[in-house]
């Protein structure tokens, strides 16, 4: 892994909370718990790292206190550092702007001198809806060969009518080049989807950043991608490995529960790039007499004592005697009593249950219990 | 910001633990892995931190290379501080010439001059082979009330261990009266623990008396004590009620992790307030699949489990297979137990295969003669292959 001196991170944590509004009542997207122990930022931002990037702004808008302090000085991620290192960027920071933004190109704008002061070359933007494992190294190698002003990844995706996805569509002719792009479209089949990572130069950003505020346009797909499409040339980069999107609590929990299948798990976590998180301290799992549990991913610092089985368990969780868990998410510091009953739930953090209490959701609609509800 | 610091503590972690010694061929024993996802040394360490100790000098010369990348700069146990932190001392060579340590006092005195920066009142003397929750500044609280010159953490033991002990004989007001080596009949069961808290001028004087007598051993047990003993000075026994193990050897490791799986032990791994650190290895959280069967286990981040666990102490990384069983045991970071594989009362060490059918240890009750009987130890780095057994109290060190 080489460093990218040259290469300026930019991750937008709270682009979409409006999506899964249950789950950023109290917290950015970026902030969402995801796979046992993780924060939806981890992934980006673990990217990057691995892309030998070294330096990282990260922009927000509201509810940022858990993004605060998940992220720290950035010492986790390697990004405790002197020259470079880890930005937090929450409106207001910088006087560019009124702190308040629509999308990309505003947001930017707002702390555009973070970005200024920044010696590098080239800017690699992602959002903390996708969870994948990219390797920006090689976008940036070919958005470089290619010339082109915008290097736009993209995956492959199958629409289905489960899924219940809202997409960014890209056409692209055979050199890669993009044509068009069509935004949350009616599809059908398979098509090429923006996963809200681009790469660029710095001074053509800027332009885009300054244009934009100078016409009262805000936003990245719409106002640059779309409209520009044809005067620029934007490129796809596909990303053929393993990606989930989240947008909604239902796709949540399936991008949780697909963690259970060990292709997807080895696809995210891969021990040449790691994903960084908060590191908790926490002892290891402990499965005390008569527990039960399978197929299940399970974080540190839970104890097991009754049943548990296709879920998903956060840092901390407690499963009591004789209760029974199947196909739940439980976010860190749940605590299920004794003899109680859990079918396709989601509990928020330190949720806990008394005993002897039953609920059940269903896997097309996984019941939601918001943050310290006590049942 | 060079102010004086109250307390010091100095760590003594040179031991080679020559006992334990399948699994201490390259690494130093406070190094030896130890509840799923600790070190030895992470429970001195992170009692120090809880305590509010932020100085800490921690002594190595035995295969310091593991213990150094492991310590670093302190930061998973908040030790990376911009005045004080740990520092890992290892012996060095001055214009008298070089020296490795001696003793555990010549240790100490080879290194006044890093105590002295800090002009402590107190110094903490700490072993690095013991398994506790201590609350190092109720001892330092204890050593002032008394106005003492030395205070030694002593533990209550059932008389019949007792003769295995330093033994302590205390009068009404705690102070020590008289202080026996491993007696043959020991007059109290209040055993040394080989934590002592010293005023630190007082411990210096004897550090340079003890340095100059040339007694061969330069021993805190053997020397120290006894002169400061002989000299009357205000020896103080501090009594600690809760779990401590020694892990010098190989039985004594295993028990000390089984431990944690027994309700009775009042050893919590899981108290906020008084956290176990250790430094991290960034895995995904444990997969535990559809043929799995656990019980009464602790299983730790990276691991990957499709066989039977019951009564196991199971580390990062470790993977094992359907149809393989694991019983009794404990199997450190990255091992891999493959299907049909038996392991049972049984150490492996980090890094280890262990082939299909292969089977290491077996129960007590499946031996006629229990003289027989003890665990068997596999040290890191080793295949054990395909339907080779590995008899109890067997120890291998290399691929058989």
């Amino acid at each position: 892994m080489g460093v990218n001196n040259n290469v300026l991170g930019l991750i937008f944590a709270s682009l979409h909370d409006s999506t899964v509004v249950e789950l950023t009542k109290q917290r950015t997207m970026g902030s969402i718990m995801f796979g046992g122990r993780y924060r939806l930022i981890d992934f980006p931002l673990s990217n990057m790292v691995n892309s030998g990037i070294t330096e990282v702004g990260v922009i927000t808008k509201s509810n940022y206190g858990s993004l605060l302090d998940h992220l720290g000085t950035g010492r986790e991620w390697d990004l405790a550092r002197k020259k470079g290192g880890l930005n937090l960027l929450p409106p207001f920071s910088q006087s560019n702007g009124d702190g308040v933004y629509r999308g990309r190109l505003e947001a930017l704008n707002n702390v555009w001198s973070y970005v200024q002061n920044s010696k590098c070359e080239y800017v690699v933007l992602s959002d903390c809806d996708y969870v994948a494992n990219v390797n920006f190294a090689k976008v940036i190698d070919k958005h470089i060969e290619t010339g082109a002003d915008i290097t736009v990844v993209y995956g492959k995706y199958k629409y289905s009518e489960d899924s219940g996805l809202c997409v960014d569509v890209l056409e692209m002719d055979d050199e890669g080049r993009i044509q068009s792009v069509l935004i949350d479209p009616q599809i059908s089949g398979e098509v090429k989807i923006c996963l809200d990572m681009y790469v660029m130069r710095k001074d053509f950003l800027s332009k885009l950043v300054k244009d934009a505020a100078s016409r009262n346009q805000y936003s990245l797909i719409r106002d640059c991608l779309q409209a520009r499409v044809k005067e620029n040339v934007f490129m796809g980069y596909e990303f053929d490995g393993y990606f989930s999107r989240i947008d909604s609590v239902r796709s949540y929990y399936n991008a949780n529960m697909a963690l259970l299948n060990s292709d997807n798990r080895n696809a995210l976590f891969k021990p040449n790039a790691p994903i960084y998180t908060k590191i908790g301290d926490n002892g290891p799992v402990k499965y005390g007499l008569e527990s039960k549990a399978a197929n299940s991913l399970i974080a540190d610092g839970c104890i097991i004592e009754g049943t548990v089985e296709n879920s998903i368990l956060f840092r901390g969780v407690k499963v009591g005697k004789g209760s029974v868990v199947r196909g739940c998410v439980l976010m860190q510091g749940t605590t299920i009593g004794d003899n109680c009953s859990l079918t396709s739930v989601i509990t928020d953090k330190n949720v806990e249950m008394e005993n002897g209490r039953v609920l059940t959701g269903s896997e097309s609609y996984p019941l939601y219990i918001g943050k310290n509800a006590k049942i | 910001m060079n102010a004086k610091k109250k307390v010091i503590a100095m760590l003594l972690a040179g031991g080679q633990g020559s006992r334990l010694y399948a699994l201490t061929q390259n690494v130093a024993k406070p190094a030896v892995p130890y509840g799923g996802k600790y070190r030895i040394i992470d429970f001195a360490l992170s009692n120090c931190t809880n305590s509010g100790i932020d100085t800490v000098g921690v002594l190595t010369q035995y295969q310091p290379l593991v213990l150094n990348e492991y310590i670093g700069n302190g930061q998973p146990w908040d030790l990376d501080r911009m005045y004080g932190g740990v520092h890992v001392l290892s012996p060095f060579e001055t214009k008298e010439g070089a020296d490795w340590f001696q003793g555990t006092a010549n240790a100490i005195y080879q290194n006044m001059r890093f105590i002295e920066r800090y002009d402590p009142e107190y110094v903490i003397v700490l072993g690095g082979d013991h398994i506790y929750k201590m609350d190092y500044s109720k001892l330092v609280e204890f050593h002032e009330k008394n106005q003492a010159d030395g205070t030694i953490a002593v533990i209550n033991v059932p008389m019949e261990e007792a003769s295995r002990f330093g033994i302590k004989t205390v009068d009404d007001e705690n102070r020590v009266v008289r202080f026996t080596e491993k007696p043959k009949e020991p007059e109290s069961t209040l055993a040394s623990m080989g934590i002592y808290c010293f005023t630190w001028q007082k411990l210096k004087k004897y550090l340079i008396e003890n340095e100059n007598a040339n007694t061969g051993s330069k021993d805190f047990g053997k020397d120290i004590i006894p002169a400061m003993l002989a000299n009357k000075e205000r020896l103080f026994a501090y009594t600690f009620d809760g779990y401590w193990k020694d892990v010098g050897t190989l039985d004594s490791l295993w028990e000390a992790n089984m431990d944690l799986l027994s309700p009775s032990v009042p050893l919590d791994l899981y108290d906020r307030k008084w956290k176990i650190y250790a430094r991290h290895n960034n895995m995904p959280p444990q997969y535990i699949g559809d043929s799995a069967k656990i019980e009464n286990s602790m299983i730790t981040e990276g691991s990957n489990i499709n066989g039977e666990v019951d009564f196991s102490i199971i580390f990062s990384g470790v993977t094992i297979e359907e149809g393989a069983v694991v019983n009794y045991s404990i199997l450190m970071p990255g091992t891999v137990v493959k299907s049909g594989a038996v392991v049972e009362y049984a150490i492996v060490g980090e890094n280890c295969v262990v082939e299909s059918g292969a089977r290491i240890g077996t129960s007590p009750e499946s031996i006629a003669n229990r003289d027989d009987w003890g665990i068997a130890v596999v040290g890191h780095n080793v295949t054990i292959s395909a339907n080779k057994v590995v008899a109890p109290k067997d120890i291998i060190s290399e691929n058989v």
